[in-house]
């Protein structure tokens, strides 16, 4: 019997996944895709809150924004990423240490 | 004998799940980048499950037509692909592994063991209509901010590309 616990369990491991992602990564992108898991994470929980409070339109439109904000979030990080591949010449992120002084 | 609909939600479950292990715990980022296809279209397939058509949609056409794509380029232009050591290197996995698997097991615990209000009938229809209608309706204004958003993340990430003018 699939129910709302279900995908929480599901969506509970998929963060945990892309959050060791996140903190373990050396590769910029590399936690870049980590995010990506966590939002997709969220993303299915909004919507699995909705499906089981009768399909409610509110979980659906979070979603979409999630998605889009997701999308603008990849573009910036990765604008961020070549700048920092053209400055020091690697996207390890423990190279970059400009800001440091 | 368990219904269809249980055994396509394990499918679908445990292939996103494989795969975003596979994101995480591979040794080379390419390989990280092709299973991220894979979680992304589970994440689609759980959406179809729950009646939402729409935003599954959503998911394939942005997520695996745009930010996938662009995760490649950013992958292939950027490293040494070759280098195992050099292009994904992970730290601290020792330290790292027993916590997230706590946090797992909290979270896990914490979810099961609460009450959730919810209706027990699942209604399957589309949404393609009523979301039409909100995003038109009472979520204008939002949607109008996340189109500037949008505009801002295009033109901030062009700035930041750019060459220097001297």
């Amino acid at each position: 019997m699939v129910t709302l616990n279900s995908y929480l369990v599901v969506t509970a491991i998929l963060f945990c996944l892309g959050l060791y992602n996140v903190i373990t990564r050396k590769n910029a992108v590399g936690i870049l895709m980590g995010v990506e898991l966590i939002l997709n994470a969220a993303s299915v929980n909004f919507v699995a809150f909705a499906h089981f409070h009768g399909n409610h339109i509110a979980g659906n439109i979070f979603s979409l924004f999630l998605i889009v904000l997701a999308a603008a979030e990849a573009a910036v990080a990765l604008a961020i990423v070549m700048a920092l591949y053209k400055q020091v010449g690697s996207i390890d992120v423990d190279e970059a240490t400009t800001l440091k002084g | 004998m368990p219904a269809l609909k249980d055994i396509t939600f394990l499918l679908l479950s445990g292939f996103t799940l494989i795969s975003a292990a596979g994101v995480t715990f591979s040794r080379k980022i390419v390989y990280s980048g092709f299973s991220l296809l894979g979680t992304l279209f589970g994440v689609a397939g759980l959406f179809v499950m729950l009646s939402s058509d729409f935003v599954a949609v959503t998911q394939v056409l942005i997520y695996v037509g745009g930010i996938l794509v662009l995760i490649l380029f950013a992958i292939m232009l950027t490293s040494k692909i070759g280098d195992m050591k050099l292009t994904n290197q992970s730290v601290n996995g020792k330290v790292a592994i027993p916590i997230m698997a706590g946090i797992a097991f909290f979270m896990i615990t914490q979810l099961t063991g609460s009450q959730w209000k919810t209706n027990d009938v699942e209604s399957y229809q589309s949404l393609l209509i009523p979301i039409g209608n909100a995003f038109l309706k009472e979520y204008l204004l939002p949607f109008e901010i996340i189109s500037i958003v949008l505009l801002g993340a295009l033109v901030g990430a062009m700035v930041i590309v750019k060459k220097e003018a001297k």
